[in-house]
Formats: C-alpha cells, sequence, structure tokens
C-alpha cells in the first residue's frame, strides 16, 4: 500500500525544455549582438554599412560584363546600368600576369613556376622527400634559364661555382678545417667573379644551337616580375638578415659598428630612394662602362632593404631567447658557429616567425614600388591597359584583380606562418 | 721564496693569430675592416672617375639658384623665384605636413579597431578582421591610387552643385564640398588679426602663437587644480568637486580669445566654375593621407589587439578581485601595461608613415622627394647630391622618431633585477 500525500509529487516531472531565450539563435543573438545598448547600437551601425556597401557595390557585381573588347562595347551592353566591365581582365589577363613577354613563350614562365612550387615544398612542409632539396639548390639556375632563355652554358658554369666550391672544401677539410671554410666561401666567389662569366661565354660560342630564346628583362611585367623580385628577394634576405643580425649582436666591435650603422641607413630611407639610387646612382659606383641589368639591380636593393628589416626582427628574436641557452651552449664546449647552428638560431628564428613572415609580405607588397622606375609591375600594367583606347577609363576591375591576386599570396604567406607557428610550437602552456 | 707556477714565456707566433682566442676576435676585425675600407674606395674611386668622365664636379651650390618651378602646396612663402633650398624646404614640410596628419587618423583608426575587433560582437569583430586583412595584405601604393581614383572619378564636378535642384550638395551645413578638383573645407579667419612675426626662414601667424599659448596656460592651471585636488583627497578623504572649475579654465580663456580675435570661419562657396573661399584641400594629399591612414590604421589596430591580448589574465582577474571596476581596471591596471607593448611598435609605424609618404610620387603630391628628388634633381640634373641630400633628410627624420621611441622605452622598461 502506497500512502500519499496529496502534496508531494510522488514522480519526476518530465524536463522542461530550456527558455526560448536561452537557446539556438536568439541566445546567441542575444550573447553576441544585443548584449548591451552599446553593442546593440554598433550591430545596428555595422548591419546598416554593411547594407551600405552591398547596396552600392551588388548592382556592380551582379551585372558584370564579361564578353567585351572594349569599354564602349560594355557601355553598350549595360545600357546605362552600373556594372563591372570584367570583360577588360578577360581581354588582357596574359598582360596582368605577364608584362610584354612573348605570348609564344607563355609555357616557360608557366614551368618555371611549377618547378618553383616543386622547389619550394621540402622547404616547406616536412612530408615532403627530403631528396627534393637537391633540387630546390639547382632550381635559381633551372629558374634563371627557363625565364631569361639564352644559352644553357651560363647557368651551368655558375652552378658549377657551388661544385667547385665544395671541391675545395673537400680537399683542404683534411689539412684545417679554418682553411677549408675560407676556402669554400672565397672559390667560389672568384670563380663567379673571374671563371664564369668568360667560360660560359666561350661555351656558348661553341655551341650555339643549345639553348631557349633569350627574352630580354624590358619585355618583363606584371605579376610575373613581382614573383621573380619577391621570391628572390625573399630567398637572399633571410640568410643575410640572419647574418646581420648576428653582426649586430656581435663582440667585435668594428663588425658591430658597421652592422649597425648599415642597418640604421637602410631602415631609415624610403625604400623608393633606394630604388631611385639603383636606377639613377648605380652608375656612378660602379666602373666605368659596366652596365647590369635593372631587375638584377631592383633585386639587389629590394634585398638589402628586407635584410635590414629581418635583421631587426631576428635580433629581436636574439634578444627574447633566455641567456641560459647561450650558456649551456658554452658549457657544453661548443664554439660560436656551432652554438649558432644547433642552440640559438633554431630557437631564435622559431620566435620570430610572425616577424619573418611579416617581412616577407611587406616586400613583397613593395615589390610594387618598381612601377617608379620604369618596370612594369602589375599597377604599371594598369595604367599602360587604361592607354589603350579600348579600355580608355576602366579603373575599378583592373585595381580589383590586381588587389585581389596580392590578397591571395599575401594572405596565404601569412596562414603558413600561423601553420608553422602552430607546428613548431613545442612549450605546453 | 722562488715563484713555482712561472707562466710559460709567452712566445708570439704567427699562427696564434688564428688559433688563439685572444688574437682571433682582432684578426677577424682587422680583416674585416681592410675589406670594407677597400669595397668603400673602391666605390668612392669609381665615383671619382664617372664624375670626372662626365665632366661634373660635387658640390651643393645648385640649392641656391633660383628654383623656377611652382609648387601646389606651400604651407611657406614661395614662388618660382624662389631658391631649390626653399623647394626643398617647402616640400620637407608638405612631408611631415602629411606624416603628421596620418598619423592622427592612423592612430584613431587603429586604436578604435583594435579594440573593436576584440570585441564581444560577432558582426563587429568579423568587419574588423575584414577590414584588417584587407588592407594589410594589398600594397599600400594599390590604395593609394584606388582612392585618388575615387576622388578624381567618382566625386562629382564643381558645376554638380550649381542651381536650385543640384544634383550634390554640400556636406555638415553646407560647409564642407567634396568634389573631383578636391576638398573644400572652412578656414578660420581672424577679423582683428595680430599679424605676422618673420623669423628668418618663414612667418609664423601670431594668432596661432597665442592660441597655443593660452592653451598650454589653460591645461597647466588646470594640471595644477587637478594636483591641488588630489593633495586635498589625501588630506581629507574628500576629494573637491572640480569638473564645472575644469571645464571654465580650459574652455574660457580660449573662448575670450578668439572673440577678442575676431575668429570666425571663411566658408567654400561655389562662384563661377569653381569654389573659392575656405581651404583648398587637394585630391593628391587627400588621397595619400587617407590611404597612409587606413593602411597604417590596420598596422596599428594589429598592434593594440595584441598588446591588450598580451596583459594576462591574471591582471585583470587580480584587479576584480581587489574589487576595482571593469572601467578601472582597464584604465589602472590592463592599459598601462599594454601601452607598454603597444607604443615601441606604435612608434615604428609613425615611422612607416613617415617614409612611405614617399609614394606621394604617385598621384603628385609636392613632397620632399617630388621637389628635391624630382623637379630639382631633373632641372639641375645633380643626381648625386640631391639623392644623397634627401637621403640624409629621412635619415635624420628616423633617426629623430626612434630615438624618441628608446627615450620611452627606457623610461617604462621593467626594473628587473
Amino acid at each position: 500500500m502506497t500512502r500519499t500525500i496529496a502534496y508531494v509529487r510522488n514522480q519526476m516531472q518530465g524536463q522542461e525544455p530550456p527558455p526560448v531565450s536561452q537557446i539556438g539563435a536568439i541566445r546567441w543573438m542575444h550573447e553576441n549582438l544585443f548584449s548591451g545598448p552599446l553593442n546593440s547600437i554598433l550591430t545596428i551601425l555595422s548591419v546598416l554599412c554593411v547594407g551600405w556597401i552591398a547596396q552600392h557595390i551588388g548592382p556592380w557585381f551582379l551585372n558584370a560584363v564579361w564578353n567585351a573588347d572594349s569599354l564602349a562595347e560594355c557601355r553598350q551592353i549595360l545600357q546605362g546600368e552600373t556594372g563591372a566591365c570584367f570583360g577588360v581582365i578577360k581581354d588582357r589577363w596574359h598582360q596582368l600576369l605577364y608584362g610584354f613577354y612573348p605570348q609564344d613563350s607563355y609555357w616557360r614562365p608557366n614551368l618555371a613556376a611549377a618547378l618553383l612550387l616543386v622547389a619550394l615544398a621540402p622547404l616547406l612542409f616536412p612530408d615532403v622527400p627530403r631528396k627534393l632539396i637537391w633540387f630546390s639548390l639547382l632550381y635559381p639556375a633551372v629558374g634563371f634559364f627557363l625565364l631569361w632563355g639564352g644559352s644553357i652554358w651560363p647557368p651551368l658554369v655558375a652552378l658549377a661555382g657551388l661544385a667547385v666550391g665544395f671541391a675545395a672544401y673537400a680537399a683542404l677539410i683534411k689539412t684545417s678545417s679554418l682553411a677549408a671554410t675560407i676556402a669554400a666561401i672565397i672559390v667560389p666567389i672568384l670563380w663567379w667573379l673571374f671563371v664564369s662569366g668568360p667560360l660560359g661565354d666561350a661555351l656558348a660560342q661553341a655551341t650555339p644551337g643549345l639553348g631557349l630564346r633569350s627574352i630580354g628583362s624590358d619585355e618583363f611585367g606584371g605579376f610575373m616580375l613581382s614573383i621573380i623580385i619577391g621570391v628572390t628577394g625573399i630567398a637572399l634576405s633571410l640568410p643575410l638578415g640572419i647574418l646581420l643580425a648576428l653582426g649586430r649582436k656581435s663582440d667585435l666591435l668594428l663588425v658591430k659598428v658597421i652592422c649597425v650603422g648599415f642597418i640604421e641607413f637602410i631602415r631609415g630611407v624610403p625604400l623608393i630612394t633606394l630604388l631611385f639610387t639603383a636606377s639613377l646612382l648605380l652608375n656612378y659606383f660602379l666602373p666605368p662602362g659596366s652596365n647590369f641589368d635593372i631587375i638584377l639591380r631592383v633585386i639587389i636593393m629590394v634585398t638589402l632593404f628586407a635584410a635590414a628589416y629581418m635583421a631587426e626582427v631576428i635580433r629581436g628574436g636574439l634578444a627574447a631567447l633566455p641567456r641560459g641557452q647561450y650558456e649551456a651552449a658554452d658549457a657544453l664546449g661548443l664554439d660560436y658557429w656551432k652554438a649558432q647552428q644547433l642552440i640559438i638560431m633554431p630557437q631564435a628564428l622559431k620566435i620570430s616567425i610572425p616577424g619573418i613572415v611579416g617581412t616577407f609580405i611587406g616586400l613583397f607588397k613593395d615589390t610594387t614600388l618598381v612601377v617608379f622606375i620604369g618596370l612594369l609591375d602589375p599597377i604599371g600594367l594598369s595604367s599602360a591597359i587604361r592607354a589603350d583606347t579600348d579600355w580608355n577609363g576602366i579603373y575599378w576591375e583592373l585595381f580589383l584583380f590586381i588587389g585581389a591576386l596580392f590578397f591571395i599570396f599575401c594572405f596565404s604567406m601569412s596562414r603558413y606562418s600561423m601553420y608553422l607557428e602552430k607546428k613548431l610550437k613545442t612549450d605546453h602552456r | 721564496m722562488v715563484a713555482t707556477s712561472e707562466p710559460p714565456k709567452a712566445s708570439f707566433r704567427l699562427s696564434m693569430l688564428i688559433y688563439d682566442t685572444r688574437y682571433r676576435s682582432l684578426t677577424i676585425q682587422v680583416v674585416f675592416l681592410m675589406l670594407f675600407m677597400a669595397g668603400a674606395a673602391w666605390l668612392i674611386d669609381n665615383t671619382i672617375q664617372n664624375l670626372r668622365a662626365l665632366g661634373k664636379d660635387f658640390n651643393y651650390g645648385f640649392l641656391s639658384v633660383r628654383a623656377g618651378y611652382d609648387i601646389n602646396q606651400m604651407l611657406v612663402q614661395y614662388s618660382n623665384d624662389s631658391s631649390h633650398a626653399r623647394a626643398m624646404l617647402v616640400g620637407l614640410l608638405n612631408t611631415l605636413f602629411v606624416a603628421f596628419l596620418a598619423c592622427i587618423t592612423a592612430t584613431v583608426i587603429g586604436v578604435m579597431a583594435g579594440i573593436l575587433r576584440l570585441s564581444k560582437n560577432w558582426v563587429v569583430a568579423r568587419l574588423m578582421t575584414v577590414y584588417i586583412e584587407a588592407f594589410r595584405n594589398v600594397p599600400l601604393l594599390l590604395w593609394i591610387i584606388v582612392i585618388f581614383a575615387i576622388m578624381t572619378e567618382s566625386m562629382p564636378p564643381p558645376n554638380a552643385f550649381r542651381g536650385d535642384d543640384a544634383a550634390s550638395s554640400m556636406l555638415l551645413f553646407d560647409s564642407v564640398a567634396i568634389t573631383n578638383r578636391g576638398v573644400y573645407v572652412p578656414e578660420p579667419l581672424f577679423g582683428r588679426s595680430l599679424g605676422n612675426i618673420d623669423i628668418g626662414i618663414f612667418l609664423i601667424s601670431v594668432d596661432l602663437l597665442a592660441i597655443i599659448a593660452v592653451i598650454t596656460l589653460s591645461v597647466m592651471a588646470n594640471r595644477a587644480l587637478l594636483r591641488n585636488a588630489l593633495r586635498v583627497q589625501e588630506a581629507t578623504g574628500l576629494r573637491p568637486t572640480t569638473w564645472w572649475k575644469t571645464i571654465l579654465i580650459l574652455i574660457a580663456p580660449l573662448v575670450a580669445l578668439l572673440v577678442a580675435l575676431g575668429f570666425h570661419f571663411g566658408y567654400p562657396e561655389l562662384r563661377g566654375f569653381n569654389f573659392v573661399g575656405g581651404t583648398h584641400m587637394r585630391n593628391s594629399l587627400v588621397a595619400l593621407w587617407l590611404a597612409l591612414s587606413v593602411y597604417t590604421g590596420a598596422f596599428i589596430a594589429e598592434n593594440v589587439r595584441s598588446g591588450i591580448q598580451a596583459i594576462s589574465h591574471g591582471q585583470s582577474e587580480a584587479a576584480f578581485a581587489l574589487g576595482l571596476r571593469p572601467g578601472r581596471t582597464m584604465s589602472l591596471v590592463v592599459l598601462p601595461q599594454a601601452m607598454r607593448v603597444i607604443i615601441p611598435p606604435l612608434i615604428s609605424q609613425y615611422l612607416n608613415i613617415t617614409k612611405n609618404t614617399s609614394l606621394a610620387i604617385a598621384v603628385g603630391y609636392m613632397d620632399l622627394r617630388a621637389t628635391l628628388g624630382g623637379i630639382t634633381l631633373n632641372q639641375t640634373g645633380r643626381e648625386l647630391e640631391a639623392m644623397l641630400l634627401m637621403m640624409l633628410i629621412y635619415l635624420i627624420i628616423s633617426l629623430m622618431i626612434s630615438s624618441a621611441m628608446n627615450l620611452y622605452n627606457r623610461s617604462v622598461r621593467l626594473k628587473e633585477r
């Protein structure tokens, strides 16, 4: 027999659903959009702002014309309505990408770009077979040969410089490691300065057929140019920046003073003045009669510029390392270079990854400045396209295309740096 | 007593220069110095030879020669009869002017965007992320050109403001006109002006000096008032009311001065084919200014965000545990520490703005590069001198800004151990 008291429940009641304001979209909106008066005002303002932009730009996108050969034709198709004329991209994309590079040779930059990806893969991702790193070492010569063409011999002979240096190192390492190191640095430099040029030319004249059609730097342009300058500058500025940073932290007073002077000078002047120096003044500083390629000059200047910033970023990383790391390396009896290579640099570089990639992105964006010394980067080409009567007066479509391409490159670089940081993260905080 | 551990007689051998660590650093430095000097000598020798071959010399005499060109924006008196040095000064002031304007607006934009990006408001945070990523990942040059194109192509021509049912209208109670020829804003005028004084290089308006003096004095008076209030508070525990005194001290003298000087605005108005009156801000200035502000603002926003995030959560929790209200926590605990993280990169952004003003070349703004490194260089053919001088000037500006940064860093550095 069960005794029941009228006011005591003998049966659990079923669960009530949570109040409407505490679930789903309403709760989310309450928490994230309208949690207070200020927040509500901000939300409404931003929605209005987005709406205003969409209202003004939306029709422009929706009415976009892709098939037109001139701005006049575009306007005819649109009949007075607002609309983008992406016909210009369809008509001129090759110019924006390759500049005035000969059309029948587009396969060369394309192949160079594809091989660049192959060469970069082992550097960027650890899962790729290590053997490929040999190809990365060869790539500069391959890329140069594909893009500029000419005889196959000069790049090969230049590559041989590395082999000569290695041979000198191997020959001397038995007697003295110091002499071997010095030889490994000096021999290739001598080779490139004095042997490489004449030997390459001689071999090229001996076998005239062996090579690709030579294409001059004045035909380069568009994104190809930005990428050539950007990638070379990035590849060269990192080692140079590391050396400068080490020089700045060095105990050797003279080395330190010169490195500080160089870094502060480069960081103190705008890049544009350095580029003007490359185009106007370099003829003063070089022996009379010498003249070298404008793209090479720009690459040198951009590299020096980025290296100074890189040095500061890496110095920050070095400064952030606890002193104990240096002392531990000394206690283990490692010499300076061994300590740098095995203990200091791996950690310092890891700390400075965001800054390093930030400098890379800055360098890549700064390649647009070459337009001021007469090279046709995408922005220069946009004016060139506008100078054509067919497309006179077209702005936004070109800017949008150029901006989007730069955005893709820079944004993926910054995402890669985030990936790298996460992958290399070893502390468990 | 005989010394038992007489050190071995140091006999110097040549190989010790390399293998003995006492001498090795010296060897390296001497070799390095010789290489460096050889390189420098080579460059200088080349330059001398090249100059001789061209029949040129190296002197700065051209700076005192008549410039002979006009500059469309000048902060000091200049005419085409002035010297090249004067043109250089005008360009330098234009550079500093646009850099100054851009620093202010970029800071405002950046601080707001950085704080809003941390907001709990989903829409606002996303919107700020889009803004920051879009501007950080696209070259500044493109933004300058885009904004210049917007100013010249999409803004109404002055004659669109004409008539009763005009296509365009002026903003802010008919005081600001945005046209494709530039922006016209009201200009401050003084009915009973005190005139100018000539300090040798340029004229300075006495009105301006008077205003600055009055503002400085009122700020100092206000500081004294607040200090006094603090002293009373510390002595008695009661803080005297100061807010109305502060307002009075800050505003009343300035208003009195402005009234005395007969201050009024000169509004732009459409007359003939163009606007007259008011201050005319050229498209080049506006485009450069806006582009530098929004571009650098995105970078500053990231600095602000990381500065605030760098302050560990424990700090604000400790402040809450002490019973501080959220506002006081922010102003007394979080911000002073975040400032230490934010200010150094902020100042280097200012440095970047100053250097990036040289992109004025894209829109034809008459900055230092356009005068000294542009027209003067082309007219006189003195590339070497003009470029070196220009680099030196930029270098001095940069070093001044970065030494200000170092001073600040030293003053706020954590005192450890």
